[in-house]
């Protein structure tokens, strides 16, 4: 009788706690999710100060691309990993100390290997402390969840953030400065005298220009904010 | 969660000793090249001033460049050459911070000059380079002014700066401003008083006069601050060129 129940019992666990695929649906969907329908810049509107101030060029924001995903990424995991030792008063602190100190490490590696890219992104690096994305995914994800599922939810995040801020410089160094990646389109193409737009290089041609993102993507999704 | 009060103590020493830990870890491992980085910045901008070192791949090519060709010595207002600072050890031209410098009068402050050598003879200085500090709109600027040997004409400049908006201010870092600065400019008129090089109001002025380059359109304050900054430190370099000057011509005079 009571091996029978054992055995029951041990098959309603097993029914229960199937092992997860690696990247089953629901872990493909918390990647995939931020890149578009969660948008954090377009459909959250997350992150919009270093949005505006990095992406005057691509390389720059490439650069703070990496740094903003390398953050969110190993903040998930961090936080997550601590999810249940981290006293409920004081975890906005934590979350901050944790984010404060990698992206320091991020500054400082800037720093020592990339001096050009240290001295173009400057404070805006110090200023991912503050990015409420990062913030955002702790307290709303990591300090509830796995790690494994913590660190996708930050590629999923990390990466949505990028590739918009990825193409609203493509269009402002474009327009703005009439090149991609420092090298000047325009010119190679024959079109020498092409008029640069002072307005793209300003912060008010990304605005412009993100606002047009945000507004492609929503008549896209339908989202309509109440 | 609810814990004790002990426990939330106990948790944030423990954190707090991790994260200083790792923080000052990777302080001291990255400190020397750091340290390098800001070496080769130095170094780049004062040949940039004077040459084009765009070509140049390796940091090992700059310093190497720099051992052969420069000569650097300290000096104070008065055009005196300082070698030791007030605690007595040798100062080093490189290692003076024009920032920290910029913030103390001008009587008292350390004056780096850059004698770029000439490729053959080592022993003929090609160009001076005077370092120079001051703000812009947001945050200061910098820039490094070189002039020929005689010490009137320009050579070149390089400019820096920390927080100038791009497209407008930043563009004094873009070779089209810099190249303004060409050997047509002249920082002391017929009289030989110091005119100092003036960026002029607008953009696309007609041909200007020897002290004065085209301006920034919308960055009037930036180009406000260089002519500041160029007044400013030619005017503390004055004795330092005008003694340099006269030895130069007193040996012209004795070769003839």
């Amino acid at each position: 009788m009571s091996a029978e129940a054992s055995v029951v019992e041990k098959e309603t666990k097993e029914k229960k706690n199937p092992a997860e695929p690696f990247l089953s649906k629901r872990r493909k969907n918390i990647v995939t999710d931020p890149l578009t329908d969660d948008n954090p810049i377009t459909i959250q509107v997350l992150g919009i100060c270093s949005a505006l101030a990095v992406t005057v060029k691509l390389e720059p924001t490439l650069v703070m691309s990496i740094a903003v995903v390398f953050v969110i990424v190993f903040a998930n995991l961090i936080i997550s990993l601590m999810r249940n030792l981290i006293p409920g008063r004081i975890r906005i602190i934590v979350q901050l100390a944790v984010v404060a100190t990698l992206v320091t490490l991020v500054s400082e590696f800037l720093k020592a290997y990339s001096y050009d890219m240290y001295k173009v992104l400057g404070a805006y690096v110090g200023l991912i402390i503050t990015n409420c994305i990062v913030m955002g995914r702790l307290e709303a994800f990591a300090m509830a969840n796995k790690p494994y599922d913590s660190i996708l939810d930050g590629l999923g995040s990390g990466f949505g953030y990028a590739w918009i801020i990825l193409t609203v410089a493509f269009f402002r160094e474009l327009f703005g400065s009439g090149s991609i990646f420092d090298f000047k389109i325009f010119e190679a193409l024959g079109w020498i005298t092409f008029p640069t737009n002072g307005l793209m290089v300003d912060s008010i041609g990304a605005f412009v220009v993100l606002g047009i993102l945000i507004w492609i993507q929503r008549s896209k999704s339908g989202y309509v904010e109440h | 969660m609810q814990r004790s009060n002990i426990y939330i103590l106990v948790f944030s020493t423990i954190m707090t000793v991790l994260i200083g830990g790792a923080m000052s870890l990777t302080s001291v491992l990255l400190k020397p090249a750091q340290d390098k980085q800001v070496e080769l910045d130095t170094k780049k901008k004062i040949l940039g001033a004077v040459m084009d070192i765009s070509t140049f791949k390796t940091p090992e090519e700059v310093f190497r460049l720099y051992k052969n060709r420069v000569k650097s010595i300290v000096v104070d207002i008065k055009g005196e050459i300082i070698s030791k600072d007030v605690k007595g050890n040798p100062l080093v031209a490189e290692k003076v911070n024009a920032q920290k410098n910029h913030k103390i009068t001008r009587n008292e402050r350390l004056y780096p000059v850059y004698m770029i050598l000439n490729e053959s003879d080592t022993n003929a200085v090609e160009a001076y380079v005077f370092p120079m500090f001051g703000l812009g709109l947001w945050d200061w600027i910098s820039g490094y002014i070189a002039l020929e040997s005689d010490l009137n004409t320009v050579k070149g400049i390089a400019f820096d700066h920390k927080g100038e908006t791009p497209g407008l201010g930043a563009r004094i870092t873009e070779k089209k401003v810099r190249n303004r600065y060409n050997n047509t400019k002249k920082i002391f008129n017929e009289a030989g008083d110091l005119k100092s090089i003036t960026m002029i109001k607008g953009e696309g002025n007609p041909p200007e006069s020897e002290h004065e380059v085209d301006g920034l359109s919308g960055a009037t304050i930036t180009a406000k601050g260089v002519n500041k900054m160029l007044r400013e430190y030619l005017g503390c370099y004055q004795s330092f060129i005008k003694t340099k000057k006269g030895e130069s011509e007193i040996a012209i005079n004795l070769k003839n």
